[in-house]
């Protein structure tokens, strides 16, 4: 009734070939955009903003990374919080050498400096596959996570073994450290995502995303089709680990602050990354913001959820009782859905549009 | 070039100079070797058999140290809790039979692989949950485990052998040895390897999968006790040693998914090798190289035997 | 007729020679010094019994495998270790004796990723899906529904191609070898598991490509009725080796294919 594709006529191919070749979802979208820039900022509480929505976007922007990897190219990788904080790590080694070059062109940046990383812990997948590969990332993850740790140049010699952001400015309004507002934090971080969203979906819809999905689907028949298979995973691994790195570069310096970012690049958070890709959809972008959505807010949930409806929990239950729930989710999604989340919403969309007929 | 010279002489001298210490290092890279061959183990039996990539036998281990422990702790005597830990690792193999394996039969690989991560992160929420998150010690000594050490003079120093560490590798021995003949001599053995060759021929002629996947994951399941109790007697048994369990996984690629002699062949030389690297190079590294050794031993391997190293060749079919 | 083992290359024609050609796996002897051509324009049949190396032949000209001995000349151009996606841009097509499409693609997807090695836009444009991109993505798309017209698949241009029959795949596999614009085009029995009027429909688009396109076709395929009315040459290959070249009606009368088909009576 309300979404429908009758009476929309294509009449370009340019037309046809767009992302969102419906009305209604335009519309959508559109309407989502205005609540996430206007509404949240000015009607959600700095609570809300900084458990709910700061790690759903990070998180989000990570997912992508690694659905560009596992969902379109199909190399499984346990190492993307090892890539996150290379981006991490990058970020605050150029703002401690460049202070006067400004906050966000240095987040931006760090990705390149995860892309190269991650091009490197790429190149065993010329020779490696599968579940081999997977395993080949951990050492990726391994490495890196060592790193953080045992180079103290890295993280400035700070005697808190972390790093501590210092305050950089926009147009005089600080953005990073103690006292930027945390609005402004949430609107940078928001543009930064829907801008790189942007980007990805402009990448997997063209000859790029065709390219990795060949190699997905049929490795051989897409090198009997010219196509290079290294140079493609490599850029996989590349473009993959870009997006892993200006994630973490966000989490460390918009999101957090700095001061609890002790174990958030360990190896549970790579695990939890994958989780978000598979209950979410893998190669699917809109999954990945579902997926992040699910396993970032279920924590959340939990903690404060449950005692709200008058259920007691204590804090070390809930955590207990969060991994058994999204160990017991995984599995419960693997067999109603194996698309994930993206897929329901798809068939959903699929019904809504027939809707009140059942076909 | 100090630095050339404490990468690749002092080392090496260091071993020549004192070659008792060496013979020491070696021997604690055997034994924890001997561990990650038997994670290794459990996973290849199901991978043979099931051809899931069960991320979860790291967790396995652990779940099962963790409900002897527990049990022993609630005042079962430590006899019957080693059965009743049995018994759970059974109802373990059976449920995942039951809700995960067959509601997922025929689904792609990483699909299967994506729910041993289900399992694992279940059974790490569900073992706090019921015994708590403080790591607990393993009753080593109600289960007649040898304690003390044994000092050998010998190269012009000593080297000292835990008696536990040598009874781990005996049973461990034993425990190999047992499986192989269950695997060539038994009926069951042979309907599991045909099942290994293929899902469709082992159903064709009348072999029930369902029955198989049980055997097998409880199979993995008692490895897994085994394994656990032996770890548990060395260190603290939490699920923080989840990090130490994955190094089976490097095992894995260097000694092949599929086969046994790979994982105990790999599990040792990625125990020798970390122990080696880490004594003799880990201080210039600043230390805890361990962390990441196993994985870059395995990947070294790897670029030149693809296949692992007791894989055969693969020729590509299209 | 020829005598088997001599080689018939006709020089100045011929838009790939085989000479010699053996390849081993291990022991085993897939090829055992092979040696044919094709001319441009040409259909030229590879038959055999079952494991007689007919698509171990096709996996050496496309690169897939590599010849222990012998060499094979591609458009004059004889390369010793060529890679599959060398032989993609040197302009052979392939399609696959088990369908081997991008089952999670579509078929309009499918097709355009034949197009890969035409297509030049760089990363910057692609990431903006702007300008070079946009037009380069419509232009290709242009050519893409004209085969899909010349194959009559329209109606399943947007399903994802895993859920189509087996017919279809194997139409939709020929659409993308097509996309590539290939000089030579190789099929490995592309009527196999087919029923009479999908074969009559395959042979029409085999044809077409032919004497449209002016492609010239390797393929490989069991049905003998098809072999002789479409090929204008034809190859017999037992065990790895040669045992027949010629046109249709030469193989027909020669008895050691008669041999290898029905067996010898002793």
């Amino acid at each position: 009734m309300f979404y429908r594709d009758a009476g929309q006529y294509k009449s370009s191919y340019a037309a046809d070939r767009a992302v969102f070749p419906l009305r209604e979802d335009r519309i959508g979208l559109a309407v989502i955009l205005l609540v996430a820039f206007v509404a949240i900022p000015l009607f959600a509480g700095d609570f809300v903003i900084k458990t709910v929505m700061m790690p759903f976007l990070v998180f989000s922007l990570a997912a992508i990374g690694l659905n560009i990897l596992t969902g379109y190219t199909g190399l499984i990788s346990l190492g993307t919080a090892g890539f996150m904080g290379v981006g991490a790590y990058a970020c605050y080694k150029l703002t401690t050498y460049f202070p006067g070059v400004n906050i966000i062109v240095w987040i931006l940046a760090s990705g390149f400096f995860s892309a190269a990383v991650g091009v490197l812990f790429g190149l065993p997948s010329l020779r490696i596959k599968g579940f081999y590969l997977a395993v080949a990332t951990l050492a990726a993850q391994f490495f890196l996570q060592w790193c953080f740790i045992r180079i103290p140049w890295l993280y400035n010699y700070n005697t808190s073994g972390a790093i501590e952001v210092p305050t950089r400015t926009l147009f005089g309004v600080p953005i990073t450290g103690a006292t930027a507002a945390i609005e402004v934090r949430y609107l940078i971080l928001l543009s930064a995502v829907v801008l790189m969203t942007w980007l990805a979906s402009n990448l997997v819809h063209g000859r790029f995303g065709r390219m990795w999905m060949a190699v997905r689907d049929m490795d051989i028949a897409a090198e009997l089709m010219g196509i290079r298979l290294l140079h493609t995973k490599l850029l996989a691994f590349a473009v993959s680990s870009f997006y892993a790195g200006v994630a973490g570069a966000l989490l460390v310096f918009i999101w957090l602050g700095g001061a609890e970012a002790g174990d958030v690049f360990a190896i549970r958070q790579s695990f939890l990354i994958l989780f978000m890709i598979i209950i979410g959809g893998l190669g699917s972008l809109v999954g990945s913001f579902m997926g992040a959505a699910f396993i970032s807010a279920l924590p959340t949930i939990l903690k404060f959820g449950l005692p709200a409806m008058g259920i007691p929990i204590a804090g070390a239950t809930a955590e207990h009782l969060n991994f058994m729930v999204i160990g017991a989710l995984i599995i419960f999604f693997l067999i109603v859905e194996p698309h994930g989340l993206a897929r329901l919403w798809q068939i959903a969309k699929q019904k809504l549009r027939i809707w009140p007929f059942p076909y | 070039m100090d630095v050339l010279y404490k990468i690749f002489i002092e080392p090496f001298a260091l071993m020549g100079s004192a070659p008792d210490l060496l013979v020491q290092t070696v021997w604690e890279g055997l034994v924890a070797g001997v561990l990650y061959a038997l994670i290794a183990l459990g996973f290849v039996l199901i991978f043979k058999a099931s051809g899931v990539f069960n991320f979860a036998q790291g967790i396995m281990v652990v779940f099962a140290a963790l409900t002897l422990v527990g049990l022993h702790e609630k005042g079962v005597p430590a006899w019957l809790a080693v059965i009743l830990a049995l018994v759970v690792m059974f109802g373990l193999a059976l449920t995942i039979e039951r809700v995960v394996l067959r509601p997922l039969v025929n689904q792609p690989d990483i699909i299967l692989f994506m729910a041993t991560f289900g399992i694992t992160y279940f059974l790490i929420g569900f073992g706090e949950s019921v015994f708590g998150g403080n790591p607990k010690v393993m009753i080593a000594d109600e289960l007649y485990l040898p304690r003390g050490v044994t000092d050998v003079e010998m190269l012009g120093g000593r080297v000292s052998f835990q008696h536990l560490d040598v009874a781990a590798a005996i049973i461990a021995s034993v425990m190999i040895a047992a499986l192989a003949v269950f695997f060539q001599y038994t009926r069951i053995g042979r309907a599991l390897r045909a099942v290994a060759d293929s899902h469709k021929a082992a159903l064709s002629v009348g072999i029930s999968l369902n029955q198989i996947w049980v055997i097998v994951w409880f199979t993995a399941g008692v490895v897994a006790l085994v394994t656990g109790i032996m770890w548990g007697a060395r260190s603290d048994v939490s699920f923080a040693l989840e990090v130490i369990a994955l190094k089976a996984l490097p095992v894995l690629i260097l000694g092949g998914f599929t086969s046994i002699p790979g994982a105990i062949v790999g599990g040792l030389i990625i125990g020798v090798g970390e122990k080696i690297g880490e004594f003799y190079w880990g201080g210039l590294l600043g230390g805890g190289i361990e962390t990441w050794l196993a994985y870059f031993i395995a990947l070294a391997f790897l670029l030149f035997r693809p296949q692992g190293l007791f894989g055969e060749k693969i020729i590509e079919r299209i | 007729m020829r005598a088997p083992d001599t080689p018939v290359i006709v020089k100045g024609e011929a838009l790939l020679a085989v000479e010699n050609v053996s390849l081993r796996f291990g022991g085993v002897k897939a090829l055992t010094d092979v040696s044919f051509d094709i001319r441009k324009g040409e259909v030229r049949a590879i038959i055999g019994p079952n494991g007689a190396g007919k698509t171990s032949m096709l996996n050496c000209i496309n690169g897939f495998y590599h010849p222990s001995e012998g060499r094979i000349t591609f458009k004059g151009e004889t390369r010793r270790r060529m890679r599959p996606f060398e032989a993609a841009r040197g302009g052979i097509g392939r399609t696959f004796q088990n369908v081997a499409l991008f089952k999670g693609m579509t078929t309009l997807d499918n097709i355009m990723a034949g197009r890969f090695l035409k297509m030049r836009s760089g990363f910057f444009w692609q990431l903006l899906r702007y300008g070079p991109a946009m037009r380069e993505e419509v232009e290709h798309r242009r050519f893409v529904e004209d085969i899909i017209d010349f194959l009559q698949i329209q109606h399943i241009r947007k399903t994802p191609v895993g859920k189509l029959p087996y017919g279809l795949q194997k139409r939709v596999e020929l659409g993308r070898a097509l996309a590539m614009e290939p000089e030579l085009l190789l099929l490995d029995e592309p009527m196999a598991g087919m029923n009479l009027e999908e074969k009559e429909d395959m042979s029409r688009f085999i044809l077409d490509v032919n004497q449209q396109y002016g492609t010239t076709i390797a393929l490989i395929e069991h049905d003998m009725g098809v072999v002789m009315d479409l090929s204008d040459r034809v190859v017999v290959l037992e065990y790895g080796r040669k045992i027949a070249d010629g046109t249709p009606e030469e193989v027909k009368r020669d008895q050691r294919v008669i041999d290898a088909y029905l067996g010898v009576a002793h």
